[in-house]
This record gives C-alpha cells, structure tokens and sequence, in this order.
C-alpha cells in the first residue's frame, strides 16, 4: 500500500496538461478522479513517473445538448451522471449505470473519462457508452481526433489513447424516451461487475446490447443483436449472449459461470426494455 | 445502570477521528521498519542480496535471521520453537525474510523491494491432502510427516455404538480458512530508552506480551513497557506472537532510535495469521426419532507453514464442544494438526468453537433430512433441559453452566413465524418464477468466560483471572483499572456501569483505564469472550470492597453503626434520621485525612481485586436464517436473521446488540462470501480486499436480536460473555437455509462460502 516514488504537477488548463503530458511521455499519466489510479500505484502495479493532475480542470466537466448529440466533458463525475436532468431525459442508460458504480463518495470523486480511459473490462459505463454507440474526442499534440467506443477499448486496461493525448469530452447519440436497461451481477454491492448488460433501444427498432465483464475490453453482443434484428424470440436470442466472448476464468468466477450470467442479465435486460 | 443501554464513553473521541492507533503515534527520530516478504511457498534461500537496497537514500540498514540468532526464540511449542525471519528456507508467501529500517515508510519500501532473495524451489503442499501425502516432503524440520500433532481427544470407541444405532451417516464438512480482516491491522512501534523498551502494539494481552518482551531479552519486567492504545479491532488474530513485536524492540536497542511498523492490508491478508481451515469427518448414529446416539469425529486442521503455539491445539476446543447444546452420550472424537506451505493459522473470532457448532449444527440438519423430519423437531429432541444444569458433557471437566435451550429455540421458533414459513417456502416451491425460500435454524452453545488458571495456563497465560482497581478520587469521582486490554468491546462504558452500581456513583463520574502496563497492576487480556464474565466480576470485587469501606468511613463521620446506614441519592444516611447525612464526596476526602479516621484506618479508598472463575461459562441460544436463492443465478439473499441469545446478565443492552451484529457479521461473511485461498502452487488468491470478500454494510441483512437472561452460577455477576456468539452461531444458521431452499433437488451440502457461482453448480448438477 505505499506507492513507488513518482512527481506532480497540476494542470491549470487543457493546453498545460497537454504541454506536461507531451513533455514526459509515457511516463506521465493524467490524474482525474484517482479511483482506479491510486490503488494501482499503492499496490504498484502502476508507477508512473509524474502526475499530470487534471482533476481540478473545470472547463471538462459539462454535460450539454448539442443538436441530437449530448455532449458529456471527460471530467464529469458519476454523481452528476446519475443526477443531470440532461442525462436523464436524453441519454438515461448513462444515468443507470452511473448509479451502480460503487458508493456515494466514489461517485463524487470519480469521473466518466477517467473510468473510460483506464479500459477496466468491467466498468459498467464504458458498458453504457458502447452501447450508446459513443465517440471519444481525444485531445493531443496533433489536435483533436474522435474515437468511436467500439475501437477505444483495445485490450484490458489498454485505450486507443496515443502518447500525449487526454481524453475530453464524450459524445452520445440522444435516446430520448428509448427504453433501455442496465443489468449488473457482483459479488459485493459495492464491487465491479462480475458481469453486467446495457441494452438500448435503437431509433429504427432494433437494440443495441455491450457487455461487461466478458472478455479482456467490454464488447458489444453482436450475436444477440443480429438476431433480434432477424426477428428471433427473446429468449433465443439471448443464448448467444456470450457468442465470440473470451470471458476470464479466475478467481472471482469461472468462465463457464460469466457465459451463463451473460444470458440470464441479457434476457432480463431485453425482458425489462 | 446493570442492564441499561447507555452509549458508549469511547465513542466521542473514536467518532470523531480522535482515537489514537499505533500509527498515530510519533516519538522523535522516529524510524521505519518493513519486511521483505518470501514470495515462494516453499524454497531454500540460496542468497540475499541487499547490497543495492542499503545504497538507497534513507536506508539505515537491512537484517536477515542471521542477525539475529542470538536472540532466544519466539514463544511456541517445546521443541517447535523458530526465529523472527525465515532461517534457510520458507515456509509459505508471507514470511518474514528480511527487515528494512529506513527514515520513513516511503524509503522502507522502496528498498524491501530492491533485497533480492534467491530461493531454490522445493515441492509445495498447500493442501493438507499434499501434505500427508505419502510422498510429501518435510515442510517444518522438526516435523517429518507434517502432522505437527495427532490428538486423540477422548478415548471412548463409539464404533459398536455406531453400529448398534438404528441409523447413522457420514458427512465431510469442510470449515473453510477465513482472516480477522480487523479495520487496523497490526502494528508495533518500539522505543528502548535506558534500560529497556516501550512498545505500543496492537494487542489483546499486553501484560502477556510484556512477559514475553522481557524474558526474550533478559529483562525484569518492571523495565518493558507495553501500551495497547486504541485497538482497531482484532478477533483473535492479534493474539498471536507476530515477529515485530521483537524485532522492533531489538532494532530499536541496536540502534538507538524508536522503530515503527504497520502492516499494510495486503501484508495482513498473507503476514496476520489466519483462522479456521478445517475438515470435519462425522459419522453418527441416531434412532427414528432423530436423537443422537454416538458421534465420531476426526478433524484435520490445517494449521499453516509453521506451527503457532495456539493454532497447533485449537482443535481440543471444537472437540470440547462437539455436543452443541445436545445429550450425546457417546462422542469420541481425534484430531491432527497438519503443516502446509501455507499462513500459519490460529485464533479467530470463536477460535475452535465455531468450528464444532458448524459441525453439529449441520449433523443434526442431515439426520433431519435422513428421516424426513423438521430440523426443529430433531433438535428438540435432543435438547439438553433446563433441569439437567449444570450439565456434564461427555468432556472432563466441560460442564455447561444454566441455560435454558428449549426456551431458546421455542422463542426463536415463535419470532421467525415458522409454521409460516414452511407454508410460504411450498407455495414458492410449486412456482417456478419464484426464488427459493430456505429456512436455517442453529441452536448453540459455545465457551466464553476463559479461565480459569489451570485451563489458561497451558495457553502460555499467568492465569486465567482478571484483575481490576478501583480508586475514589478525593472528589467521590473513581477510576478504574482493569487488566483487559479491549478493541472495540467498549469496556470503558459496561465495566463503568458495573462499577456505578457497587458504589452508588454516577456513570458519568467513573474512569475505565486499561491497557498499559505501567498503569494496570496486572492483566490476563481479552480474548475468548472473557470481558464481562471474568473482568466485570473483577470490578465488581474490587467495588464492594471499595463501597464497603466507604460506608465504614461515612458511618465514622455520622456517628453511627456502618449497618444503620442507607444509601440516600449522593452518599449515606442514618437510618429514620433524615438530617444525619454525608455525601461520598464528604467521605472520598475523609478518607484521605489520616487525623479524622478511626485508628488503624488505611487511607484512601483503594481495592485491587484479582476474580479467579470458577470454570468456564458457556454462552447459548438459536439463531434462525431466512434465504432466498435467485433460481436463475444462484444468488443467496437474506430475508431475515433472528437472534436469540442467552449470554446471562446483559450489562448494556446496546453494545451487547453491537457484540451480536458484529459476530453475526462475520459469520455471515464466512457462509457465504470469505475464503482466504491459495492455488496448488501456495501463491495466495486473496491477498488484498478485492479478492478476500469481506461483506459491506449492504451486502448484510438487518438483524432482530431478543434476549433470554439466566444468569450463569458460575460468576458472581451470572455473566456469560458475548463476543464469539454471533459468529458461532451464524455461519450454519445460513448454510442450513441455503441447504433447506435445495433440499427438493436432492442437495445434501453445499460448501461455504456458498457463493452465487457454488449454489448455482450445486443447482444445476442436481436438476
């Protein structure tokens, strides 16, 4: 619990952290909310040389309509998620998975861009915003990029971040008055997923379904989504939840166990649409 | 004040964040030791190399076992004695190898990563299958087959019990290893000035410890110093003679400066010892009725990869207790203590106990189910009854105090509503869309009270008693002393109120002190639910004698005869004469004025009192469990937890409640979410909190707790104790429920914890 040596530096804007980021590489790591971070280092099972606070950085934490896209900053904390009248009315499957992310004081702390960037498999918005067919606006040395969600998460823990860049804003198609759910299974109350569902009712029909906790990067059940959209009964297409999944076979549950828990929250999931 | 539910004295400073745990603790040049931890199960050390660590900034040194060998041993066994650091080889991950002393914690750990240690792999044994293996190997030297110790407990033969029994069946349960998990883990922090040290430590029995401290380094005890400050809890698990509570001292002599350590969380869940682990082989024989005729018991425990002094022969008290609250009348019961490349483990929370409700808890379900008859009806008919206390188990010297079993169960059956549930639990079951109701009950009986000396001494204790002070201020304020040493129990407040009644002071006007033995005269400690039992009958002593020559005094001052004196509001009064009055301020202050006292009076009001007890008691009650079991994921969820305790005298109602949440706690967190675990190759699976799964607030249910009071004989006070009873009781309380909600497919068993994933199997093998 005592982390390896490392230095700080706070941001006092987006350019200052982009100039510190760029300036000590991949060494530097960006320091938002800490939840996931901290406990890493203090465990060491990160080290990184510098932190680039940018926790303080106002000017990402936001949550606007734009148009028929809502527009979330990257330094918007989960409590704000699961209370902005926003959110609520326009992408609400955001709201709900922000809910079941750990306690009160975790919500207040930790951020959405945080959570996304640090790729854990199980983090149940990264499950939300794949669903919500999210893009990542990703800021660095070569200006601004959008990420598409389905190509952000590249393996566990890992993003399509280049070196130097800063995650800053989210971008969701509006649903409003779509129905959605957001299906989670833990251990604890207060634990990741051991598996968990967001389901969203697409404009055209259809349903748009990612799962957590299923493979090394959340993915998106393209299997149960195809055929539904063929127009197989519910609970058929529910079986091929875990169709393609690698899910990990470790102490908190076996494979075997993830690949059942995949069909039971899918087919609750569609059941609750 | 006995009996009522007044709020704690300790909680002002502790909820406000002004306790003061070893960590808080500064002393100038205050330096900072960690360990460097095996991270082999079982290897040779072929080398350390700290060339590159003592280079580092800070550092001021790093020690091996070799630096220490003139240092006489830890405390254990004869002839199982062993170092402060793994000596040529290690035994388990977790063990101390080395120490780094650094100027603080943040250079300590640096440089304990930068010691490497080469280790040349020998075959692990993580299991006590591997162990006992014919083709294992030694894993502790002085222990050829690994069997550190085969017990047989009694040397009663029940097999033509067995086979004249009407019925009989075998079952293998399985007591999984659980950790105390406390919220502070342990810590040590030294300081030798002149003649020898101070160590403030995490400790449950600092006078034993001071002991220990002074024998190792050849100290009279007057010249140790140990301070047990606020303690963030400890479950048995700070019991155990962990190797700072040397090595810091030492390190702190040799170089001239305080020593701190404080582990972390992650080198608690390997470093700490652990509890529990052990494999129960039953047969037992029974009659249509369902009562029990014989039981045979053999229980391998697993006791880690070096042998503790307790661990060793904890298995004696889940033998003691086979019998639950039960007329058994033949047990023959053995057991072995098995050495694996595993953490050592030893006391926790019921140490030894729990182990044996389990076991007969869960027996007398199976023989239910064998029979086809309601578990509450079975244990009925095997109840020990009220008029048959004190009982004589099957167990020299095991005899069980008053208690009135059938009570219990009879009130526990009344509050569950059970007939109900029966109904609602066939309703649930005709439909296939409803989860599954599952209904455990688990009457128990477990040890409390420890002592007395002749059973404590052979846990390595002076005695078994408990010894309290108790001095009137000149103002009519007391203070108390007392040689427990609680972390959490809330002492300052029930021994209070047992003092406020004696003497006729106000609660608010008493001061509970413990824990440093500069202060306390002497001490035993706090373990083994002995709070109340053995120190609340010591304050109690010490009290009358103090309340008696108080009375003497005040009878001088009026005048009168010490028998025609009442006691009136603030002090004494003259019988029938109202006007003749003193206050115990007036006579606290008398009794310091050697010129106003009757000749040959002593001055002061002072009593020290050591209460030795009579025998053990034996806290008792039912506990009842409702679960529902999600068809679909295995889910195990708690409706509802009823409690019924007899824990005699009930001081204060309230932490006595706390006392039976937390216990139940616990137990809960064992039946269905911890299990410290290690892989075939002894490399732990639950080192940190994300993997060992001790339950949150939300993850438990409420509980309803209700009360049987029959005082116990055994103690003046009729006090039973209470701290072990919730986690005794509870673990088979649930197992049982999840047990009943799958018994309709054919399920007998189902190992704890019973996780979502486990229940699930257990489903879907039997359908």
């Amino acid at each position: 619990m005592i982390p390896a040596g490392f230095s700080y530096v706070r941001a006092g804007s987006v350019e200052e952290a982009l100039d510190e980021l760029s300036r000590h590489g991949g060494a530097a790591r960006p320091l938002a909310g800490g939840h996931s971070l901290l406990p890493a280092m203090k465990l060491r099972r990160a080290e990184p040389g510098v932190l680039v606070d940018i926790g303080r950085l106002r000017e990402l934490s936001y949550v606007r309509a734009d148009g028929d896209r809502i527009a979330v900053g990257a330094l918007t904390s989960h409590r704000t998620l699961e209370r902005d009248p926003v959110v609520a009315a326009q992408v609400p499957l955001l709201a709900a998975a922000a809910r079941r992310i750990g306690d009160p004081q975790v919500r207040n702390r930790g951020t959405i861009g945080g959570s996304l960037a640090h790729a854990d498999p199980a983090a149940d918005l990264a499950g939300a915003v794949l669903a919500l067919d999210g893009v990542l606006v990703a800021r660095g040395p070569a200006g601004v990029r959008e990420i598409p969600a389905r190509e952000f998460f590249t393996g566990r823990c890992r993003n399509a971040l280049a070196p130097g860049e800063l995650l800053t804003e989210i971008r969701l198609p509006a649903a409003p008055g779509r129905s959605y759910a957001f299906e989670k299974f833990s251990r604890r109350a207060l634990d990741w997923a051991v598996v968990g569902v967001a389901a969203q009712a697409r404009p055209g029909g259809g349903v748009a379904i990612a799962l957590i906790g299923m493979g090394p990067t959340p993915v998106r059940a393209t299997a149960v989504e195809e055929a539904l959209a063929a127009g197989e009964p519910a609970a058929e297409a529910a079986r091929l939840a875990a169709w393609g999944c690698e899910p990990p076979d470790d102490a908190v549950a076996s494979a075997s166990y993830r690949t059942h828990l995949a069909e039971v929250l899918v087919t609750r999931a569609l059941a609750a649409l | 004040m006995i009996g009522s539910a007044v709020p704690r004295k300790e909680d002002a400073a502790l909820l406000t964040g002004r306790g003061t745990f070893v960590d808080d603790i500064h002393r100038p040049g205050l330096l900072h030791m960690v360990y460097v931890h095996s991270t082999e199960a079982h290897a040779l050390i072929t080398g350390v190399d700290a060339e590159e660590a003592r280079s580092l900034p800070g550092v001021v040194g790093v020690w091996t076992a070799r630096d220490f060998a003139g240092l006489p041993p830890r405390p254990s066994v004869p002839g199982l004695e062993r170092g402060y650091l793994a000596a040529g080889k290690v035994h388990y991950v977790g063990e101390p190898v080395a120490v780094v002393v650094a100027a603080d914690r943040y250079a300590a750990a640096d440089a304990a990563r930068a010691v490497r240690v080469a280790y040349e792999p020998l075959p692990v044994m993580a299991t006590v299958a591997d162990a006992l293996a014919r083709d294992s190997v030694p894993i502790f030297a002085p222990l050829p087959g690994n069997l550190a110790l085969e017990q047989q407990v009694t040397p009663d033969d029940v097999t033509a019990d067995l086979e004249a029994a009407p019925h009989r069946l075998r079952a293998r349960l399985v007591n999984q290893r659980c950790a105390g998990a406390p919220m502070e883990p342990y810590g040590v922090l030294a300081d030798w000035t002149g003649a020898g040290p101070t160590v403030w430590a995490t400790v449950q029995a600092p006078h034993r410890v001071r002991a220990e401290i002074a024998e190792r380094f050849g100290l009279a005890r007057h010249l140790v110093r140990v301070v047990a400050p606020d303690v963030g809890g400890a479950f048995g698990v700070k019991s155990s003679f962990m190797p700072e509570l040397f090595l810091a001292p030492e390190l702190s002599r040799r170089l001239g400066r305080p020593v701190k350590y404080v582990e972390t969380r992650g080198e608690h869940m390997v470093h700490t010892y652990h509890g529990r682990d052990q494999l129960q082989d039953v047969e037992v024989g029974f009659d249509d009725e369902g009562r029990i005729l014989a039981l045979d018991v053999t229980l391998t425990v697993n006791i880690g990869g070096v042998p503790d002094p307790v661990g060793i022969g904890l298995a004696t008290l889940t033998s003691y207790m086979l019998g639950g609250c039960y007329k058994i009348p033949k047990i023959a019961a053995r057991y072995r203590s098995v050495v694996t490349n595993t953490t050592p483990t030893a006391s926790y929370r019921g140490a030894g106990r729990p182990e044996a409700s389990f076991l007969i808890e869960r027996v007398v379900d199976l023989v239910a189910r064998e029979l086809g008859r309601d578990p509450a009806d079975v244990r009925k008919a095997n109840l020990i009854q009220p008029g048959e206390m004190p009982y004589q188990t099957p167990f020299e010297g095991i005899v069980y105090d008053e208690a009135d079993y059938p009570a219990a169960l009879d009130l526990l059956l009344d509050r569950l509503g059970y007939a109900g549930l029966r109904e609602e639990q066939a309703r649930r079951l005709a439909d296939p869309r409803a989860p599954l109701l599952g209904v455990g009950l688990s009457t128990f009986v477990e040890m409390g009270g420890f002592g007395p000396t002749p059973l404590f001494e052979q846990f390595g204790y002076l005695g078994g008693w408990e010894s309290a002070n108790v001095r009137m201020q000149p103002d009519g304020s007391v203070i108390v002393l007392v040689g427990t040493a609680p972390h959490g129990q809330g002492h300052q407040t029930a021994l209070a109120q047992i003092a406020a009644d004696q003497l006729g002071v106000p609660f608010d006007a008493i001061s509970v002190l413990y824990g440093d033995t500069a202060v306390v005269q002497e001490g035993t400690g706090t373990m083994g639910s002995r709070g109340m039992p053995v120190a609340g009958n010591a304050v109690r002593m010490a009290a009358v004698e103090v309340a008696d020559k108080a009375r003497r005094v005040a009878a001088h001052m009026l005048e009168a005869d010490a028998d025609d004196l009442v006691r009136i509001g603030d002090g004494f009064q003259v019988k029938g004469v109202p006007d003749a009055t003193v206050t115990l301020a007036e006579v606290a202050e008398r009794a310091f004025k050697p010129h106003l006292l009757p000749e040959g009076t002593a001055l002061g009001l002072e009593n020290t009192s050591y209460f030795e007890p009579k025998n053990l008691s034996y806290p008792s009650g039912a506990h009842g469990c409702v679960v529902e079991i999600d068809r679909d994921t295995g889910r195990v969820s708690i409706l509802r937890y009823v409690c019924v305790d007899d824990c005699g005298t009930v001081i204060n109602p309230m932490t006595a409640r706390g006392q039976i949440h937390g216990g139940v706690a616990q137990g809960i967190a064992q039946a269905l979410f911890e299990k410290v675990a290690f892989d075939a190759g002894g490399r732990p699976l639950t080192a940190s909190l994300e993997d060992y799964m001790v339950p949150g607030a939300l993850d438990l249910p409420p509980y309803e707790t209700h009360h049987i009071e029959t005082r116990s004989s055994f103690n003046p006070l009729g006090a039973k104790g209470l701290g072990e009873a919730g986690a005794t009781a509870a673990p088979q309380a649930v197992v049982n429920a999840v047990v009943d909600a799958l018994a309709h497919l054919g399920v007998r068993d189902v190992e704890m914890p019973c996780t979502p994933e486990r229940v699930w199997k257990v489903m879907h093998d039997a359908s």
